[in-house]
């Protein structure tokens, strides 16, 4: 078996990884106000088709990345206007985004490439891969922490980001507050829903760019359904998490550990079987969070 | 400005809602530095005139003028605030995962290095304001964990600390032990003489304005109809302005309780939603033509306890006796059946369903009774009918017709529904938990004459409330009750409200009562 346990395993897991992260900050963006953003899986996957239409169309991976950012302000607003602003239902909007997202992408893959099922080629140039001398050589972390795509970098870097905007500024006080007692912060002079639609792109931007890794980082094209399900994951890494990013991104780690073992098991499990894993496990972790709330229930609240 | 300016006028206000007007060409002048107290029944407009100054809501006619300056066009609370005007609101509005500081700064936050908080500067300021205005907190709190009284407190500070000098508080109290109430009128005049803040308080406590106020203004239906000096009136006099009309209180609580036990209770344990033990072994017994008036601040098990008698609650330990027969292990149903009748404390939830018309709600219990039957089957709508609409005149309940869903009537015309429900079963033995909240003045009254009449019809009544106004008033034994135990058993009229706090609050004196 040391063919799957070895430093390549920690390696894919930080790839398979990322999406997952990515895509789970962005909906923590929304859980913290308030909003559960189911839409995220359809954002994540648009995301990825317009990242290799922005890459392909200017042979620039940066074009792609801006392609993304783009799209995911435009979902974020989308999404703010009608699951906010028209206080439709934030559930059914998000599947909206979610069916909307798959019909669209194939629709466009036919009449903008003309093809079917999905799209590769030369003329898609993917993200840089970044690799740091100094880190290097250092043997085993070396390894596994250099000569990642760039997006994995920016995706570790967003997690502090996250940490930092909630935690540490006015901003992300209010964001907060905007999410946990709405009424408070308009006592105070502020417009929850401003929160709101801020914290709605900034979601659809991160959501978007999970696309993108997956599309530009982990593999350079664009297949039919890419997203596979790893928005749900996303949302269930935020549940898991209770909306703090750095064990959001713990959780999203473990469903990538999953994934990758399950990749590398294949020589040993039919295909199928280990393709369920990542699943299994979101489903356990949501029922480990219901165990461990009940828990937190039943102690004793002192000095109420 | 001399000192007896007025800070604060109101000229010709109106407001217009939908279904009635809520003010009706008010005009109040309120002074610099003086306690006023703004009282009259539910819905008399007092919270509406208090949000005009606010700006939260925006008269139809008539302006405000505060410190000389007219209220803009767009006057709103961002506007008020910077006027001066704080406003404590009977709901908090609070983050409750933020600390105590958080929560004070909220929209002010100070800033460090451009984009961070400064925790420290923000926890040095707020100790410095509630040292400055008497009002100790500590700024590192998390406000989940603060009891009401402290949470309300933090409410304080945070208009303070937006630099208010013109204070509201609406119906402060509601949520208040009676020693944190003392506390709170405390620190409030002392805020008033000292520091010159003009507070204004809402509410419908007469008491209250006697203990509180400089002046008072009364309302009733939308209108001011008077304002006295409070040394100048009393209690009885403010009732009747409030009303309308004079107000009895007669004293029904005539002959004396038998000595024939109806209801005994022993050792009765039982756990809350949470699955946190909340009655911890009470030990209780009801006579025949008794009240016993059960005094405890909200959440020590007064809910848990009505429930357990009622069978809705599993006990996990104890027995409760009707008439010498256990009923500890029977359904609802059937300890309904053998007479006890229940008036829960939430009415919305428990008391009745908002979608079901009056008609059905007062005859819950009774559809099955072969009076509304045809061959035991089919209802009997019209003998229904007609059943509810004599109970309502009989309860005085006022709705637009009993055929309407029950969320059409207000919460004292409702509470009289629930009320009419339970003492037409005629039962030997009533389990009453707060019968009288959010219920005006007038319907009070009333709601207390029935209470006092099945008492003297014989019956066995457990009386829950978190007024202690009301306790004192019908009951004939009062007991303490505090996390879930039972700490005091008084004769009513040998103890003082004073005394019966200290045993709320924890003063211990285990008793079987």
């Amino acid at each position: 078996m040391s063919d799957v346990f070895n430093l390549l395993l920690l390696q894919n897991t930080l790839r398979t990884a990322t999406p997952v992260v990515l895509c789970a900050l962005g909906c923590l963006m929304t859980e913290r106000v308030g909003i559960m953003n189911i839409g995220v899986e359809g954002m994540m996957l648009m995301g990825a088709f317009f990242a290799v239409l922005g890459s392909y169309l200017y042979g620039s991976w940066v074009m792609g990345i801006v392609f993304v950012i783009v799209l995911g302000i435009l979902l974020g607003l989308f999404y703010y206007l009608f699951s906010i602003k028209f206080r439709s239902d934030e559930f059914v909007i998000g599947v909206a985004i979610n069916i909307l997202a798959g019909g669209l992408t194939v629709f466009l893959l036919r009449t903008l490439f003309g093809v079917k099922g999905s799209f590769s080629g030369p003329g898609i140039v993917p993200l840089p891969t970044l690799h740091f001398t100094w880190l290097e050589s250092i043997p085993v972390l070396g390894t596994i922490l250099s000569g990642n795509t760039l997006l994995v970098y920016v995706s570790w870097v967003l997690v502090i980001l996250c940490w930092l905007l909630l935690y540490k500024t006015p901003l992300g006080f209010h964001l907060r507050a905007s999410g946990e007692a709405p009424e408070a912060l308009r006592a105070a002079g502020k417009n929850p829903d401003r929160m709101k639609m801020l914290a709605s792109v900034l979601c659809g931007i991160m959501a978007s760019l999970s696309g993108a890794h997956l599309s530009l980082g982990y593999l350079t094209m664009f297949s039919e359904n890419m997203s596979a399900s790893r928005g749900f994951v996303a949302v269930a890494c935020v549940i898991f998490g209770g909306g703090n990013p750095p064990r959001v991104f713990l959780a999203a780690l473990l469903f990538g550990f999953i994934d990758a073992l399950g990749l590398r098991m294949q020589k040993y499990i039919p295909a199928d079987i280990t393709a369920m894993a990542p699943y299994v496990v979101t489903v356990v972790m949501m029922v480990v969070v219901v165990l461990m709330k009940r828990r937190k229930k039943r102690q004793p609240q002192e000095g109420r | 400005m001399t000192e007896n300016a007025p800070i604060v006028r109101f000229e010709h206000v109106s407001v217009r809602f939908p279904s009635a007007l809520a003010n009706d060409d008010v005009s109040l002048a309120i002074r610099r530095g003086e306690a006023f107290a703004l009282v009259g029944e539910n819905g008399a407009g007092k919270t509406t005139l208090m949000n005009v100054l606010y700006g939260l809501v925006r008269p139809a006619l008539g302006t405000v003028i505060i410190k000389g300056e007219k209220i803009s066009q767009r006057h709103d609370p961002m506007r008020a605030i910077a006027m001066g005007v704080g406003m404590v609101h009977q709901h908090f509005k609070l983050v409750p995962s933020f600390t105590v500081a958080q929560n004070i700064a909220l929209g002010s936050e100070p800033v460090k290095n451009l984009v961070f908080y400064d925790q420290k500067r923000l926890n040095r300021e707020v100790l410095a304001l509630s040292k400055r205005f008497g009002l100790p907190v500590n700024p590192g709190d998390v406000v989940d964990d603060l009891s009401v009284g402290l949470q309300q407190r933090v409410e304080i500070l945070k208009a303070l600390h937006r630099g208010a000098d013109i204070l509201v508080l609406d119906e402060p109290t509601a949520v208040l032990s009676p020693a944190e109430t003392d506390e709170l009128f405390e620190v409030l005049r002392s805020i008033v003489r000292e520091q010159s803040m003009t507070v204004i308080l809402i509410t419908h406590k007469l008491h209250e304005v006697m203990q509180f106020s400089d002046r008072v203004g009364v309302m009733k239906q939308g209108r001011l109809v008077g304002i006295v000096n409070t040394s100048e009136t009393d209690e009885k006099q403010l009732a009747a302005m409030m009303v309308g009309r004079e107000l009895l209180f007669r004293d029904l609580r005539a002959g004396e309780p038998s000595d024939r036990e109806v209801l005994t209770i022993s050792g009765l344990r039982a756990m809350d939603d949470r699955g946190l033990e909340a009655v911890k072994g009470i030990d209780l017994k009801l006579h025949a033509g008794e009240i016993v008036g059960v005094c405890g601040v909200e959440g020590n098990g007064q809910t848990e306890l009505t429930e357990c008698i009622m069978g809705i609650r599993p006990q996990t330990g104890g027995t409760v006796t009707l008439n010498g027969r256990n009923i500890s292990r029977l359904k609802p149903r059937e300890i309904r059946g053998m007479g006890v009748s229940f008036i829960p404390s939430d009415r919305m939830r428990t008391g009745l369903s908002a979608e079901a018309t009056v008609m059905e709600n007062m005859l819950v219990g009774k559809q099955r009774q072969t009076e509304f039957r045809r061959f035991g089957v089919q209802f009997r709508k019209r003998r229904a009918t007609s059943y509810a609409k004599a109970l309502s005149e009989q309860f005085d309940v006022r709705s637009g017709g009993v055929d309407l869903p029950m969320k059409s009537l207000s919460g004292g015309n409702m509470q009289k529904a629930i009320i009419a429900r339970e003492f037409s079963f005629d039962t030997p033995v009533l389990i009453i938990n707060q019968p009288t909240r959010g219920v005006d003045i007038g319907a009070i009254e009333f709601i207390h004459e029935k209470i006092l009449q099945k008492r003297a019809a014989g019956c066995a009544i457990l009386l829950v409330s978190a007024d202690l106004d009301e306790l004192f008033r019908l009951s004939d034994r009062l007991v303490t009750l505090y996390e879930g135990r039972l700490t005091g058993s008084f004769v009513n009229g040998e103890i003082t409200r004073q005394e019966i706090s200290y045993y709320m609050t924890g003063g211990r004196q285990e008793v079987r009562a």
